[in-house]
């Protein structure tokens, strides 16, 4: 694929490395904020091959994380209901709601259904004009496009059985509330470049000069993450905090005009709450008054639901560089990949899991798991 | 820390509190308590192996069980068969490259020569759903012969059962079969030692990936096809250079990953794979780029890995490569007494990561 191999290259890789290696004189903790540039990071085992002045804080960009407990248990209720064609992204399946998660309401009877995008379950609304289809609209400025497209759709074409149960979360908030929490040690971010492809460069400047952060705009292939990070550390190096663009060949400035009308159409900004985390004002969208009949929320009536978090693990500290995670006291003992506690020892994107997984390389091997027969 | 947090109304959370609480972030933590079954519970991952080890396993309590390979070896009036059965519920039915007439005939045959086994008889039960068309049975059928008949193997006996209307997928098979293990061949997973030659007989991925283009309606502008073959010719190769194969695995459900961590597991040694060195087809690795899949993780129905003996791997690799089913066999890397239990990759780019057991079903991600 064009724009795939020629990102992984290994040589140019180690010719970035170098750079970055020359560049630096002190520690530096830089933010990578989306979840698909810690998949990278971990994947290709980039965070070993920078200089120890370089630390990574994995940020909290992973939209199925911070999909608040509530809108998952809203899900869980309307995929039960019968009569309900219930469709979503498939790694939602597996996030566990208050008492159960989608796998379990299918292997219950519930109509549970992957899509790969929200016009697929348009198109279910459509073949299936007896029965309710709820797509849940989850994620960050990227999903949010095809899930208002959708919507618009429904509307348009006269698709009165189709709704979405939105949760979307947008990433400049998220920022600012990174820096504004008091013990803060992120010094300079890459940003989502995807989420840049749409929404372009115009929310940052403003983040760049008040919290005096540097901004680069990252791709999502290793030497997209390694120019990122080169960047980052030479304006740190300098004492520089403007906003870079480092993924020119997908994020125009504007970003993608035709994407945010339709944004701006279906949605309007809320208030959201981040699982674990609490409520970070603006920092989310919901549809908008005028496609309230498409909203799953009101169809359905799921307002009363509300939920408590338990705070059962550290993580959140972990995010934020405070602590190691094996510093944790579960880490390893009461949390591991295949029994986690939190968010970052989810899935091998997580900084827990990772930290599980390469400092068990040093340790004797924990006990693994029976195989399966055949 | 910003003032205006303080008051803000909320519209979709509990009360806001002075700032984000990341000291309290918790998320999603998968379930570990099933009280019914799930999909993970078949996706060959480690909810599988918890079905096996924690349900099965103690009410068969037989210690032939534990040996944890594809097919068990039995001794029966003084011959050493080895014994396999499989069920197959694959959907589509017709896919490029195949049908679960070919799969179920390959899937048993492959567990049987995973054990070195001359593949001989097999058994086929239909469970068929009440409205099918017999025009598909008779298909499935057609192929089911056909694939037996390439792999040199007999179907011995049979079962059909008729399920109502809404029970089942029109088609399910379940084959089960035996063969001859030749004298002086010991092949199971707990032989892996430190040393060994990894080798793994062609390009990963194919049959997953085949699978989903079709079942998902995805269009990838070309056309991915199963890799589904029966392996009996390409061990029997293997085996005339020497019979001393310390393990042979077919990388089906949880694919390539999911098998080596299995033999290391079961070996209690490590594996290091150089990742530049696995091949994987670029049609298969552009998928799964779109679908935010791991190929080492995606299925096959026609490669093998091996784990051979250092002094035996060149002559082992090149008899491989003579064979149509082995031509693209490369080295992909050793086993190694460090990390015991734990697969470990080098990237392309000099950096390490441990290919993990997948927890079930591999799910695309969101971003």
């Amino acid at each position: 694929m064009k724009y795939l191999e020629e990102f992984q290259n290994p040589e140019l890789a180690r010719g970035l490395l170098a750079d970055i290696r020359a560049t630096v004189t002190r520690p530096w903790a830089l933010m990578e904020v989306c979840g698909g540039q810690t998949h990278t990071i971990i994947r290709h085992g980039i965070d070993q091959l920078l200089p120890d002045e370089v630390e990574l804080i994995h940020g909290p960009g992973c939209p199925v994380c911070v999909t608040p407990l509530e809108v998952i248990d809203k899900a869980l209720e309307i995929a039960a209901r019968p009569g309900v064609i219930f469709c979503s992204f498939g790694d939602m399946l597996r996030v566990p709601g208050t008492d159960r998660d989608l796998f379990r309401v299918r292997g219950e009877g519930g109509d549970v259904r992957v899509v790969y995008s929200p016009l697929d379950a348009l198109r279910i609304a459509e073949q299936n004009p007896q029965r309710e289809v709820v797509f849940f609209g989850i994620g960050f400025e990227t999903t949010a496009p095809p899930n208002a497209m959708a919507v618009h759709q429904a509307r348009k074409r006269g698709i009165r059985n189709f709704s979405m149960l939105v949760s979307h979360v947008r990433v400049p908030p998220a920022i600012d509330a990174i820096m504004n929490s008091p013990d803060c040690r992120v010094q300079g971010f890459l940003a989502a470049g995807h989420v840049c492809s749409v929404m372009g460069t115009g929310e940052y400047p403003e983040l760049a000069e008040r919290h005096r952060v540097p901004i680069v705009v990252t791709g999502f292939e290793p030497l997209d993450i390694l120019e990122g990070i080169r960047l980052t550390v030479r304006q740190l190096e300098r004492g520089e905090h403007t906003v870079e663009n480092a993924y020119a060949r997908a994020v125009r400035p504007e970003g993608n005009p035709a994407a945010r009308d339709m944004l701006e159409d279906v949605f309007e900004v809320a208030d959201r709450a981040w699982r674990g985390i609490g409520v970070i004002p603006a920092s989310g969208w919901r549809l908008s008054e005028r496609y309230r009949d498409h909203d799953a929320e009101y169809r359905f009536d799921v307002h009363s639901i509300a939920t408590c978090e338990p705070a059962r693990c550290r993580s959140g500290e972990v995010l934020q560089g405070l602590i190691k995670p094996h510093q944790c006291e579960a880490f390893g003992a009461d949390c591991t990949p295949r029994t986690p506690l939190g968010a970052t020892m989810v899935s091998s994107e997580g900084a827990c899991a990772a930290y599980y997984l390469y400092r068990r390389l040093g340790t004797p091997a924990a006990p693994r798991e029976a195989s399966p027969v055949g | 820390m910003a003032d205006t947090l303080a008051d803000t109304e909320t519209l979709t959370g509990p009360a806001p509190t002075a700032a984000p609480d990341f000291a309290g972030y918790s998320c999603p933590l998968p379930l570990r308590d099933h009280p019914r079954v799930v999909m993970g519970h078949g996706g060959g991952g480690a909810l599988s192996a918890e079905l096996v080890a924690h349900l099965f396993a103690p009410a068969f309590g037989n210690p032939l069980l534990n040996g944890l390979a594809d097919s068990t070896v039995v001794e029966l009036g003084g011959a050493r068969l080895a014994f396999s059965t499989d069920s197959y519920v694959v959907r589509p039915l017709f896919f490029p490259g195949g049908s679960i007439g070919d799969l179920a005939v390959n899937g048993t045959v492959n567990d049987l020569a995973m054990s070195g086994a001359r593949p001989a008889y097999l058994s086929c039960g239909f469970i068929l759903e009440e409205g099918v068309e017999t025009a598909v049975v008779a298909r499935v059928a057609d192929a089911i012969g056909a694939a037996a008949r390439t792999a040199g193997v007999q179907i011995a006996t049979g079962d059909t059962k008729v399920v109502e209307a809404g029970h089942g997928d029109g088609i399910y098979l379940n084959t089960a079969g035996i063969g001859l293990v030749p004298a002086g061949v010991d092949i199971r997973p707990q032989r892996a030692a430190p040393g060994d030659v990894v080798i793994v007989s062609g390009e990963i991925g194919l049959h997953g990936v085949a699978i989903m283009s079709v079942r998902e309606g995805l269009e990838f502008g070309v056309e991915i096809e199963s890799d589904c073959a029966a392996l009996g010719g390409l061990v029997d190769t293997m085996l005339a250079v020497t019979p001393d194969l310390h393990v042979l695995r077919d990388p089906t459900r949880g694919g390539l990953g999911a098998a080596l961590n299995e033999i290391a597991s079961a070996a209690g040694v490590g594996v290091e794979i150089r990742e530049r060195a696995v091949p994987v087809p670029a049609a298969v690795a552009n998928a799964c780029a779109v679908l935010g899949l791991d190929p080492m993780y995606v299925a096959n129905e026609g490669k093998l890995v091996a784990f051979v003996p250092r002094e035996h791997a060149d002559a082992v690799l090149a008899a491989m490569r003579s064979h149509p089913l082995g031509a693209r066999a490369a080295v992909i890397g050793e086993c190694v007494p460090d990390h015991p239990g734990m697969v470990v990759a080098r990237t392309a780019l000099g950096g390490t990561r441990v290919v993990d057991l997948p927890m079930g079903e591999q799910l695309p991600r969101i971003c």
